[in-house]
């Protein structure tokens, strides 16, 4: 008879909880993920039309990190990452603490700052190019009623990238004030009150227990807005399609120029260059943003 | 009234206020744009149309390039289904076993999970492999892409909850004899429904808005998803905006739907999802 737990056999357990399992998955995840990944370290270093490839060495890099336009579109997407990633703590922090706070219609205002992350990416970028519209936008609209005067929001190239990244914060901010909610939930109450006791006030309790305790919510906010934001691609299209110029070019908007006009070579290598810039940041950084707690 | 009933309502009002004022505003935009006729949504004004066009924009947005948008919500439809199908039943399978049996597998196992919830896929490659396999600008190839790039999320969430289900359950099955397929098919899946709930709702709206995948894998105007309709209206000249919002007002209403609907589970799924990544 078979057993399992501790005693169980290795046969029994092979049979209760086959390999085979993970077959479908491992074949759809393997071929169309892992194999395209591998392949394109490979063709990062070809002209490639598809069909044919010859062998260009590091060519394709070199010319990533020379071309200005290509170079604009690495450091804007550092940039674009930052700011949204930042952004999105501070304020996602801000709307966890008072959406967790004993407010009038609490639940209606979550609803209200959720909702824009379960919206079209496309048609939420297309609806703020509108509102920024220089003369005829909303927002100017709303400035010029204050007696001043907004900017060209997407063709100025100055406020351009910002622009895109104030959309981005504006759609994706509910995501991270959820995760603080759930963070901040977590927190004993009795915390508070004892340091209610001690007299601490209200900055106070905010930085000697929420800011600490709620360490968790922040570091997935921060790792998970930095992949979105190192990645983003859709927003960036709807919006500005890069421009002006290449003022809002990012890697994963000449990935997509590049294929389209025909350099599958250089196209590759832009992939492989965001894939190393993902994996540079995002990995050391989890690991010290998770060490760190379990120090403290 | 006391100073802190006062505040209270303050605060509220003014957290109201403001909450409306920056995200509601823009999508009552996208409303009242959508009821007008075309010279006045040109304006761009934030006003009430002077005539509301509902069922003529409604009718033209549906009429548009042979009736692209309908093609478009079928395609969406099927490729929402079936790829979350797949991620519920392939990703509770690889959940399922990688949390009740530790092995030497688990550790690349784990490694491939958050590689796929990190890395950028690799686009022309991709293609370039579609094209070889017969499934470029197919539906079932984008299905196929769909499914593994969302997969880490889902066994992530499949396995978490299994945690949670006892193992005597298992052995109880088994010493009735049940084998490895009616133990997690007839036993183990039906248990799954809460998470599978969040695995649906969270991953549907996810696919269904998905923009850039359709755009390398599925172009072509012909088996267009939802997303890229709104380009349809979208010219350098001559942009309909009534068209144009009433189109990103028909595509909202999907999401609207289940954001009523699953408010909890989507907030738990993107919770769970997160944290535990």
């Amino acid at each position: 008879m078979m057993t399992l737990g501790k005693k169980g056999s290795r046969r029994g357990l092979a049979a209760a909880y086959p390999t085979w399992f993970y077959l479908p998955a491992a074949i759809v995840f393997g071929v169309l993920f892992l194999f395209p990944t591998f392949a394109s370290l490979f063709f990062s270093l070809t002209r490639w039309t598809l069909f044919q490839y010859s062998f260009i060495g590091l060519d394709n890099f070199r010319q990533f990190f020379s071309e200005p336009f290509l170079v604009w579109g690495l450091v804007n997407t550092l940039i674009y990452a930052v700011v949204t990633s930042g952004s999105k703590v501070v304020l996602g922090m801000l709307l966890g603490i008072l959406l967790t706070s004993n407010v009038m219609v609490r639940g209606l205002l979550r609803a209200i700052v959720f909702f824009p992350v379960l919206v079209s990416t496309i048609g939420v970028g297309i609806t703020f190019t509108m509102l920024m519209h220089p003369t005829n936008g909303l927002i100017n609209d709303v400035i010029a009623v204050l007696g001043m005067k907004g900017p060209a929001w997407l063709t100025d190239p100055r406020f351009a990238l910002l622009s895109v990244a104030f959309v981005d914060v504006w759609k994706g901010v509910g995501l991270a004030t959820v995760i603080y909610i759930a963070g901040i939930v977590s927190i004993p109450s009795e915390y508070y009150e004892a340091a209610k006791m001690d007299g601490a006030n209200a900055l106070q309790r905010f930085w000697n227990i929420t800011l600490p305790l709620a360490r968790p919510a922040t570091v997935t906010v921060i790792i998970l807005s930095l992949i979105g934001g190192l990645r983003s691609f859709d927003l960036i299209w709807a919006m500005t399609k890069g421009g002006p110029g290449f003022t809002t070019d990012v890697v994963a908007s000449v990935i997509y120029k590049q294929y389209q006009a025909g350099f599958y070579g250089l196209s590759t290598a832009g992939n492989v260059v965001l894939f190393v810039l993902v994996a540079a940041i995002v990995v050391p950084l989890s690991f010290v943003l998770n060490r760190k707690e379990v120090e403290a | 009234m006391t100073a802190k009933t006062l505040k209270y309502y303050v605060t509220g009002i003014l957290a109201l206020a403001l909450a409306f004022f920056v995200f509601v505003v823009p999508f009552l935009f996208i409303i009242v744009n959508a009821l007008k006729d075309k010279p006045e949504a040109a304006l761009l004004h934030f006003s009430w149309p002077t005539e509301t066009h509902l069922w003529e924009n409604l009718v033209a947005v549906v009429e548009a390039r042979d009736y692209m948008l309908i093609t478009a919500f079928i395609n969406s439809i099927i490729l929402t289904v079936v790829a979350v199908t797949g991620l519920v039943v392939f990703g509770a399978m690889v959940g399922f076993v990688l949390q009740r049996r530790p092995s030497r597998w688990s550790g690349l196992i784990n490694f491939m999970v958050l590689a796929g919830l990190i890395m950028p896929p690799a686009v022309v490659p991709t293609i370039w492999l579609l094209q070889w396999l017969g499934l470029f600008k197919t539906l079932s190839g984008l299905i196929l892409i769909e499914i593994a790039y969302s997969l880490s999320f889902s066994v992530l969430l499949f396995r978490a909850f299994i945690a949670t289900i006892p193992r005597e359950l298992d052995e109880a099955a088994i010493l009735e004899g049940a084998g490895p397929f009616t133990l997690f098919f007839r036993i183990v899946l039906p248990l799954l429904k809460p998470v599978a709930v969040t695995v649906i709702v969270v991953q549907s709206v996810a696919i269904f808005n998905d923009f850039t995948n359709p755009l390398y894998y599925l172009p072509g105007a012909k088996n267009a998803t939802v997303q890229l309709t709104i380009f349809n209206f979208q010219s350098m000249f001559n942009t309909s905006y009534n068209l144009l919002f009433m189109n990103i007002l028909i595509i909202t209403i999907p999401p609207l739907i289940m954001f009523l609907f699953f408010n909890r589970q989507i907030v738990e799924g993107m919770t769970a999802g997160a944290v535990k990544g």
